[in-house]
């Protein structure tokens, strides 16, 4: 597309738009977590005096952050290689087999994903009281399985149809068994896919607030996001801005590496088939 | 390197429907083997049959002498070439090669020679490092080729191996295949549905329409003495003519001329109700213009007058369109031959119907110019309406 | 040919394979491999929706373990008879259309300026992708801390007075920004995606047939992202109804801004009436299913995600 002058400076123009859009609030957060507590009052968007106190705090203090972020990421790993694993069993059957009721499975998944979460939360609230999961890793990673299996099977089903299954014949008349087409043909080229939906499932496990607020009670289970929301001053007259603002940059910094590492994975993964649905 | 012997070979899917219905079909070995047929017609199924890639429901699959029916694929010791040429794309060209070879175990010296002599082959020793993506459509088609001829199978299995080239470079590729095969004396069985590379590679053809063998033969008596309409209409560029005709007394009475039959095609036929509706067949190259035909081979047919709707220019030769008055043809097969050629109807008015004649480039002929045009009798091919089985054959 | 040489690309040839015992086989195989994920989606989502069904229908107390009793439908007359759950519906509905509306015009923006970027291509992709990135948590924090009077910047640097977080309305208006901040790139990836699939030519075509800049956007650009369109509106509207989390973190529910789930949860965990709250629960299940239905029903969305 050709572009005249003026188009050329309102596209640039756009472009440093988005740009502020996207970060302001992220830079705000760090710059935030850097001012020391004297100065954390002084409005101002910088800090006038750069220190690492607030991170200090976050560690050390009696905030159960330390715990809180081993939580976050055990769980959230757990939960992402649960639904792989599951994700991909059901994805590969969907994508290459022919059997009664895939067109179910495939709706009520997609039901599922669009459940409210405070719907389900209550029966689980009670129910895992009873059966002993509240307050435990197995009782976040459950529910957290639900609501990434949907994801993790449409990802994977997506990315499955784009391989090209003539390789796997192309493999046997190679002279290789079942097993050996899907491990030196099939699964090298899935990779991307399995990749790619990891990162979704992830991310969605560590976003959550509400399951881990409802059915943590301790430290035990008690996953970053909460903890950050249970920050409070040492005293009733200090300010946890400082250390909230440290803990967020901290839960936040990850996952946006990550995010950043594989933005072409995350964006192929997040519009894979809905663009064509 | 092995005999393939199909003996009343079915193959019927869940839902009833008959892919392959009774094919007998016997492949000697290092013959070259073209299947041939419309889309639909169960030649893919049958070479997937042949691989072991699909279930044989009844019948008998014998290579080099075995009952191979329940064998895998992989213990069958025969190459494919794929139509998408499914190429590893994770994998160089070296690997793709190399791959059967490493997953039996090979000695690696031997694979090396192997895939080097292969790359030798295909001229492909300039790319044996690089991935498929890299390459061109033609490259990937040698790989393909290099993947399957490194194994010295007992037989190669080719699935429309050209089809996804440009027309120039199928050409190309074309003669390549039968220079190779012919080098490998391998047993081959190609499928397609092109008629060009079904006459031009193959040492005998099998024609195939909704699952049944129709013709097996080799080129050019396919071409020369087809066994129905269907096989005379498939095989040949431009197509047979197809025209509307009974015969009385020995004389046929065509739409444009009655045509008194030479007494060896008379004899062929035999004897006929001259109610019959038939259907006469005649070659484009076997028209001629009258004022280019020698008067000794002027015996052999008859001439008429018409006029020229189109003349194209070949160069080497005029195809020359002209319309005669004739009912439109009722017959399965023609439909069938309809339905392949994407089931355009000629554009002629009802009643009527168009007919190509190839002539001589040294004819002087233009359009709407009257034009005294001769027909060889001896080529002639006749067909029942209704079953469409030849009478000359 | 056609149930046989599939190509390459297209899903294999399943259909046809015959009812031998290789059909049967693969029958049961593709039941066992998806038997593990169904069982967990319908043990620990659909369990749970069926439960809390049984459990609005009875008086159920934690405070009062002992008191349980069935009450048929009274948890539900109580529910939409109280202000409390009419004042949050109607937050969650305003919350809901706003930022969906700003969600779209900022995404189809920023979507277009991602396809026309002369420069800074990746940068702008990738930034983009950081509002994405952040947990919604530390985004509500983000913004309630910048409007916050005694740490915030934004207070004094737009002179907001009264600071907004004291008013209802001001309230209301951090919580969808930092919703509409935290989703609009997910929304602008998808219309990204759609505007990738509309051939340049058929602009061009347009132009030479006198289409203005605008005109090519509605007659053109709308109509052929309209799929990618509808299904982001779709997962937005669906997402935002459910909205927790920014709503907790930013206001917990003062100045009048409760949100359905927030209320659902002080129900349920603060007040610890189970009855209620699964009344509460079921409710909101039910308007979303209504808002998906009449989403495929009425405007055509379909994500079969194929």
């Amino acid at each position: 597309m050709e572009y005249t002058r003026n188009q050329k400076i309102l596209w640039a123009l756009g472009t440093v738009v988005v740009l502020f859009y996207a970060l302001i609030p992220v830079i705000w957060i760090m710059s935030l977590s850097f001012k020391a507590p004297a100065t954390i009052g002084d409005t101002r968007f910088l800090p006038s005096d750069w220190t690492w106190e607030n991170y200090s705090a976050v560690f050390e203090g009696g905030l159960g952050f330390n715990r809180a972020l081993f939580n976050s990421i055990g769980i959230a790993m757990i939960t992402t290689v649960l639904a792989l694993a599951l994700a991909a069993m059901a994805a590969y059957a969907i994508t290459r087999l022919q059997f009664p009721g895939k067109t179910i499975i495939l709706a009520g998944a997609l039901a599922i994903s669009m459940f409210p979460q405070i719907s389900i939360v209550g029966g689980l609230f009670n129910v895992w009281r009873v059966v002993g999961l509240y307050d435990t890793w197995p009782g976040l990673i459950l529910p957290y399985l639900s609501f990434a299996l949907p994801l993790s099977i449409y990802t994977l089903s997506a990315f499955f149809r784009e391989i090209p299954w003539d390789l796997e014949k192309a493999a046997q008349m190679d002279g290789a068994t079942g097993a050996q087409a899907f491990r030196r043909v099939i699964l090298p080229l899935a990779m991307p896919g399995v990749f790619t939906a990891g990162i979704l499932a992830f991310i969605t496990a560590w976003n959550d607030f509400l399951f881990a607020n409802v059915l943590t009670a301790t430290d035990s289970a008690r996953t970053a996001p909460v903890a950050l929301s249970f920050f409070r001053g040492a005293s009733q007259f200090t300010d946890p801005s400082g250390a909230i603002a440290a803990g967020a940059v901290v839960v936040t910094i990850p996952i946006l590496i990550m995010v950043l590492i594989f933005q072409r994975r995350i964006v192929s993964g997040l519009t894979a088939g809905a663009v064509k649905g | 390197m092995a005999d393939i012997v199909l003996d009343r070979v079915s193959k019927t899917y869940s839902d009833g429907y008959t892919a392959v219905k009774d094919l007998n079909l016997e492949i000697a070995d290092g013959e070259f083997m073209i299947l041939v047929g419309p889309s639909g017609c169960g030649k893919s199924t049958a070479l997937n049959m042949i691989a072991g890639l699909e279930d044989i429901s009844s019948g008998e699959l014998r290579i080099g002498g075995e009952v191979v029916n329940k064998k895998a694929p992989r213990d069958r010791d025969i190459a494919m070439v794929f139509q998408s040429y499914a190429l590893y794309p994770h994998m160089t060209v070296r690997d793709n090669i190399a791959f059967a070879l490493k997953l039996a175990k090979r000695p690696k010296e031997e694979i090396d020679a192997k895939v080097n002599e292969a790359a030798e082959i295909l001229d492909l020793q300039n790319h044996l490092e690089r991935k498929p993506a890299n390459l061109s459509g033609g490259q990937r088609q040698r790989v393909a080729m290099g993947r399957a001829i490194v194994r010295n199978p007992k037989a190669f299995l080719m699935d429309e191996p050209l089809s996804n080239l440009d027309a120039k470079l199928r050409v190309q590729m074309r003669a390549e295949v039968a220079r190779i095969q012919h080098r490998l004396n391998t047993t081959t069985v190609y499928v397609t549905h092109d008629q060009t590379e079904a006459m031009t590679l193959g040492d005998r053809v099998a024609i195939m329409l909704h699952g049944e063998l129709q013709q097996v033969a080799s080129p050019m008596e396919l071409y020369n003495t087809p066994k129905n309409l269907f096989v005379a209409g498939f095989i040949g560029s431009p197509g047979m003519n197809f025209l509307p005709a009974t015969i009385d007394n020995g004389v046929a009475k065509l739409p444009m001329v009655d045509v008194k039959l030479p007494q060896e095609l008379a004899d062929r036929i035999g004897r006929i109700d001259s109610n019959k509706k038939l259907i006469a067949g005649v070659r484009p190259e076997d028209f001629e213009d009258a004022a280019h035909v020698g008067p000794d081979q002027r015996d052999r047919g008859t001439t008429f007058k018409t006029k020229f709707d189109l003349v194209e220019a070949m160069g080497a030769e005029y195809y020359v369109h002209f319309t005669v008055r004739a009912d439109s043809l009722q017959s399965a097969q023609v439909d069938d031959l309809l339905a392949d050629s994407g089931g355009i109807q000629d554009l002629s008015e009802e009643g009527s119907s168009v007919v190509v004649a190839r002539l001589d480039a040294e004819s002087k002929v233009k359009v709407d110019e009257p034009t005294e045009v001769w027909v060889d009798a001896t080529k002639l091919h006749f067909f029942d309406a209704d079953s469409g089985e030849s009478l000359s054959a | 040919m056609a149930q046989i040489a599939a190509p390459a690309t297209s899903p294999p040839p399943a259909a046809s394979e015959g009812l031998t015992d290789r059909a049967k086989a693969e029958r049961k195989l593709g039941w066992i491999l998806c038997a593990p994920a169904v069982l967990t989606m319908l043990l620990v989502a659909g369990f749970p929706i069926i439960y809390a069904f049984y459990l609005s229908l009875r008086r159920e107390d934690l405070r009062f373990p002992d008191a349980g009793e069935f009450v048929g439908l009274s948890n539900y007359s109580t529910v939409l008879t109280s202000t409390t759950w009419w004042n949050a519906f109607g937050n969650t509905v305003f919350i809901t259309v706003v930022s969906v509306v700003l969600e779209l015009i900022l995404g189809m923006l920023i979507a277009q300026a991602m396809y026309r970027a002369i420069f800074a291509r990746t940068a702008i992709r990738a930034s983009v992708l950081v509002p994405y990135g952040a947990v919604t948590v530390v985004a509500a924090f983000a913004w309630r801390l910048a409007f916050d009077p005694a740490t915030g910047f934004a207070v004094d640097l737009f002179n907001l007075e009264p600071p907004p977080l004291t008013s209802h309305w001001g309230s209301m208006a951090v919580i969808i920004m930092a919703e509409v901040w935290k989703t609009t790139p997910f929304i602008a990836l998808l219309l990204l995606g759609g505007l990738a699939l509309v051939p340049e030519d058929l602009y061009k075509a347009a132009k030479m047939d006198g289409a203005s800049a605008w005109q090519r956007f509605v007659k053109i650009t709308l109509p052929l992202i309209k799929p990618a369109l509808m299904v982001a509106v779709l997962f937005r509207t669906l997402d935002a109804f459910r909205i927790y989390d920014a709503a907790f973190i930013i206001t917990r529910g003062a100045n009048n801004t409760d949100t359905l789930s927030v209320l659902g949860y002080n129900q349920l965990v603060s007040r610890l009436n189970l009855g209620l709250g699964s009344a509460i629960s079921i409710l909101i299940f039910f308007c979303v299913m209504i808002i998906a239905f009449i989403f495929f029903r009425f405007l055509g969305a379909s994500p079969e995600r194929r």
